[in-house]
């Protein structure tokens, strides 16, 4: 919302400041998104006096004049305006002056004599079209002051960022009331030239509850009352529409809005003064003439004003003549009873229409405007009859006309204003701080409300225009804030523990980031969006996706990390190791349930060298080694052990790369393979792994004796048949080996000359060592043999002939 | 000469300042829960006190999954989860990553991460509520920082603020990162709407208690003088190995 501060000036009878209005508004009601100032591209202009005018000796429609414009010596000035005169004061532009639209203005000679500047129309200043002739000032400002000091046209506008639930602060009235509050002042609306006749505009103190009545010859039906509880109409005959007068043009430019005529600009001055939408249709286009409130007829047709044809629908209330709809209630008018330059009789809408019924018709229309922002938060529904009259008022002084009956007010089941208890000591009991009962009746009715005590309580009545305010604590707010809540103190004071214990997944997933960090891998957490394409044929698809790109949650975390190292690698940067743990979305096998479960995922991608470069390996110039299918396991058994502890392992049936299986059977709990990716020719090979994540403690580590006895190392190599792995060797290997054996961990691997067709040599290196005393050589010796029998009668595996 | 390299790993920048703020809470008698991010309309919003079919929502435009199953705005559904199933006294904080329907901008994403606090129990006040966040700010910027709270809207609190703390760039005195202001607005937050509690059926008379949500990628921000959100997702390692 954007209010002018000079607006808020005429209702609050105060000169104030942007800055300040900015920052009491924020203390006390709503943030401040910017203070605009406007006009500022006049800053260069001065006041000045023409004090003598003469012929252009070249040019018939030219003059000379003498112009003082404060500095001493009089300047020469070429003018070609026909009504320049000697004593008159004009804005004027000196040289090196920048003027609206950017223009600089240079010292330059006009048919052969200089002038030092220039005298100024309202076009050329942007205050106006008018462009015949100069702009005439009525001032008392020296010759010299700055334009803008002399005439009160500079303005600032203040940005308001409304909520949604506080509509009262969606105009000018609503602003200042609360400015009013910290400022000291009262809000009087100004006089805007009253010349209609007052009791042509008075409410009725009884408005009548009838479905329809007749105002001035216009037939008035209310057929529709629930989307438009109240429906008040003024018929005004007589009027001459034309361009505003300069105040009210001024006044909707400073907030941005344009000036159209007349009659417009009165409807839009009421709707930013006081926050009522108003229309006013021709009445000599109303077929009847009638005005009919009714639930358009499905399919029904409007052209808006801003000429596009909409289809309505019965959901949607429609304001009639007597034969097909003139307005989308509370959204838009039609072009049809638009009031043109040939408009003499009018008929003046202002509504209340139900909040809801026009949020729906705004988004079925796709279309919004002023209005229907406005009777979508609640307008004040009490505010109607002083909205019109002073309508109609504004109309009267300004365009003319006549008003024969007072304003016709259909209003079926009138109310009163709300009334809410509010308890003292309730205040005190949620804001920690006792508020007096003086101290709330002040702050309350500073803002409109009338609190009266009743039995222990104060009844408080809510003006029509907070329809925010429905129970108690709305009014503590109101308290808490009104009062300023930099009063309250903020001291801390004792609390009692919860009884909700951490998550058990917040700290599982700590502890892996924690662990594959400090692994010394260097892997770097990377926070991928989990919006993307369809990574399988589980993904869950958004319904409404910003982009077909994003359309999909991800099922699996690994397709987002490659895109990643692939943006990795299109900025130059080869060695990148990822991780990444989150949330992955799997659709539900049952058709009807549509909500995803939600697992937890880790995933690593690995690419380029495997240690840094160093001065010292460089020798030779020989190439760093990249991370190969090695590194892969080895960051496949970290993230394993610190993820899904209770899995094992296991190379994968496929041949390439391992699969990590839970011990007590189950699923498949995640994979580690080379990659595919779309690389540039001098990366590196690429890896990735992906393991669900099982939220489980870990197994406490308990503590075992340090040895305190030597050692004693046997190596053993083995001829290993191409099926058996390193890990079903050592799965037959430990329990034969017992207590006493100790490490046992694989040297070497060699394939080549001298072993049988299909088979590999691998050495292992055991080590035996008894807790309580020194193992003998032959002791050593029949258990390694054991375990060679062993591997041989189970796997095949046989001892290497040296 | 230089010495042997080796690589360095290190968490993602806005995963610390998470930890840093959770931890900063947890000194303050916050236990670390969490919550599903695929989420209902009542958990997400009816529970919470939106009305329905009112402007309050559009300032949460949400993807749909299908029916009333949307990926949640805020990680405020946890409020309800939680006081569905623990009794008061509730001292949580709740991570977790939050989803709307705005484009990628430099200072907006489609999926962010938020940080939600809530506190309720018999005789919680405004006092402790500013003074609980007030020692947050202080402890996760500076001890000498200002903080001012002003009026907002929520439909899950009442009464409603946000916190706004000294300008981290300009120091107070005013620059174009806090438009001129001084300030910058850190967290929106509140005591409890009792319409939320009534919602879970504990008894608002006796109970009351505040909450707060907040983003821990704009606070990195802030701190580390990051201009665009967009960096976080990028996992440019070269962005990444800033903030080992």
């Amino acid at each position: 919302m954007i209010v002018s501060r000079r607006w808020l000036e005429a209702l609050l009878g105060k000169s104030l400041t942007g800055q300040d209005v900015a920052d009491r508004l924020a203390r006390q009601v709503a943030p401040v998104d910017g203070v605009v100032p406007i006009h500022q591209d006049l800053r260069d202009v001065l006041i000045a006096r023409v004090l003598e005018v003469k012929q252009h000796p070249n040019a018939d429609r030219l003059s000379l004049c003498q112009v003082d414009a404060g500095g001493g010596q009089p300047l020469e000035v070429v003018c070609g305006a026909p009504n320049v005169q000697a004593g008159k004061t004009y804005p004027f532009a000196p040289v090196g002056a920048t003027l609206p639209g950017g223009l600089k203005l240079d010292r330059r000679k006009i048919r052969g004599v200089e002038s030092n500047g220039m005298l100024c129309s309202a076009k050329e200043l942007g205050l106006g079209v008018d462009h015949q002739g100069i702009l005439e000032l009525q001032t008392d400002a020296p010759p010299g002051t700055p334009f803008l000091e002399a005439i009160p046209i500079a303005d600032e506008q203040i940005i308001i960022d409304v909520s949604a639930n506080r509509p009262d602060l969606l105009c000018h009235r609503g602003v200042a009331r609360e400015l009013a509050v910290s400022l000291g002042a009262t809000v009087k609306l100004p006089e805007i030239g009253g010349s209609a006749d007052r009791r042509m505009v008075t409410r009725s103190a009884h408005p009548p509850i009838r479905p329809s009545a007749v105002v001035d010859g216009v037939q008035v039906s209310l057929e529709d009352p629930e989307g438009a509880p109240r429906y008040m109409t003024a018929v005004i005959r007589g009027v001459t529409v034309r361009p505003s007068p300069a105040w009210l043009a001024a006044r909707l430019q400073s907030i941005g809005q344009r000036s159209i005529n007349n009659i417009v600009d009165a409807t839009n001055y009421i709707l930013f003064e006081l926050n009522q939408p108003m229309h006013a249709f021709d009445l000599a286009k109303l077929r009847g003439p009638a005005v009919v409130v009714r639930r358009a007829k499905p399919s029904e047709q409007i052209v808006t004003l801003d000429g596009v044809t909409r289809r309505l629908t019965a959901e949607m209330t429609a304001i009639c003549d007597a034969e097909r709809p003139q307005i989308v209630a509370g959204v838009m008018g039609s072009a049809e009873s638009e009031v043109t330059a040939a408009t003499t009789d009018i008929v003046l809408e202002a509504a209340y229409f139900q909040p809801t019924r026009i949020r729906r018709t705004r988004r079925a229309l796709g279309l919004s405007s002023e209005s229907s922002y406005r009777f979508e938060r609640g307008i004040d529904i009490l505010g109607l009859p002083d909205a019109i009259a002073r309508a109609v008022d504004l109309i009267v002084a300004i365009a003319g006309g006549e008003v024969r009956e007072p304003p016709l007010d259909l209003w079926p089941e009138p109310h009163k204003a709300r009334s809410v208890f509010l308890r003292e000591a309730r205040v005190g009991h949620l804001l920690g701080v006792a508020v007096p009962r003086k101290e709330i009746e002040r702050l309350l009715s500073a803002v409109g409300f009338v609190a009266a005590p009743k039995d222990d309580r104060l009844a408080v009545q809510i003006p029509g225009w907070r329809p925010d305010v429905t129970r108690e604590v709305d009014l503590i707010e109101e308290v808490a804030r009104l009062r300023g809540y930099d009063t309250f103190p903020d001291e801390l004071r004792p609390y009692r523990p919860g009884t909700v214990p951490d998550a058990p997944a917040e700290l599982v997933l700590r502890r892996i980031r924690e662990q594959l960090v400090a692994s010394g891998n260097g892997l770097l957490e990377a926070r991928t969006l989990p919006l993307g394409p369809a990574d399988g044929p589980d993904a869950v698809a958004l319904l409404n996706p910003l982009s077909a790109e994003e359309a999909h949650l991800r099922s699996r975390l690994l397709p987002g990390l490659i895109r990643r190292v692939e943006y990795n690698w299109a900025v130059g940067n080869r060695d990148v190791r990822l991780f990444e743990v989150g949330t992955v979305f799997i659709r539900p096998s049952d058709r009807q349930t549509v909500r995803p479960s939600e697992e937890l995922h880790l995933a690593i991608v690995l690419t380029g060298a495997r240690h840094p470069s160093h001065w010292g390996d460089a020798a030779g110039g020989a190439k760093l080694p990249d991370m190969d299918i090695w590194d892969l396991k080895q960051h496949f058994e970290l993230a394993v052990g610190v993820a899904a502890p209770s899995c094992d392992v296991q190379p994968a049936a496929s041949g390439a790369g391992w699969v990590a299986v839970s011990r007590d059977g189950g699923p498949r709990a995640g994979t580690a393979t080379p990659l595919d990716a779309d690389a540039p020719k001098w990366a590196g090979p690429l890896f990735g792994l992906e393991i669900r994540i099982a939220v489980e403690p870990l197994p406490l580590a308990k503590y075992r004796p340090l040895p305190t006895q030597p050692p004693v190392v046997r190596d053993i190599s083995l001829v290993v048949p191409g099926s058996v792995t390193a890990a079903a060797i050592e799965a037959v290997l430990r329990p034969v080996g017992g207590p006493i054996l100790g490490r046992l961990e694989v040297l070497d691997e060699y394939r080549g000359a001298g072993l049988p067709e299909g088979t590999r040599g691998v050495t292992w290196r055991c080590t035996f060592r008894a807790p309580d005393r020194t193992l003998t050589e032959s002791e050593t010796v029949a258990v390694l043999e054991r375990m060679l029998k062993a591997a041989e009668e189970s796997l095949d595996v046989r001892r290497r002939q040296a | 000469m230089p010495g042997r390299p080796q690589w360095r790993g290190g968490r993602h920048i806005v995963t610390q300042v998470v930890d840093e703020i959770c931890d900063i809470f947890k000194e303050l008698g916050f236990t670390r829960v969490v919550g599903p991010e695929a989420e209902t309309e009542r958990y997400n919003f009816y529970a919470l006190n939106f009305p329905k079919d009112h402007p309050a929502l559009d300032a949460q435009d949400s993807f749909y999954l299908g029916g009333d199953v949307l990926l949640r705005t805020h990680t405020s559904p946890v409020q309800i989860r939680t006081l569905e199933r623990y009794p008061p006294p509730i001292r949580i904080v709740v991570p977790g990553r939050c989803y709307r329907r705005d484009p990628f901008d430099a200072s907006h994403s489609p999926v962010f991460e938020q940080i939600e606090g809530f506190a309720v129990d018999e005789g919680i006040t405004f006092v402790d509520f500013k003074a609980t966040l007030a020692t947050f700010a202080r402890r996760i910027f500076s001890p000498a920082t200002k903080v001012r709270f002003r009026p907002s809207y929520f439909p899950f609190t009442e009464p409603s603020a946000e916190m706004d703390v000294q300008c981290q760039i300009c120091g107070g005195t005013g620059c174009g990162a806090c438009k001129q202001t001084g300030w910058m607005e850190i967290l929106g937050s509140g005591m409890v709407h009792p319409a939320v509690l009534e919602s879970c059926n504990v008894d608002s008379e006796k109970y009351t208690g505040f909450a707060w949500g907040m983003g821990p990628e704009r606070i990195a921000m802030l701190r580390h003088g990051i201009p665009d959100i967009r960096l976080f997702f990028d996992s440019d390692v070269r962005f990444l190995e800033q903030f080992r």
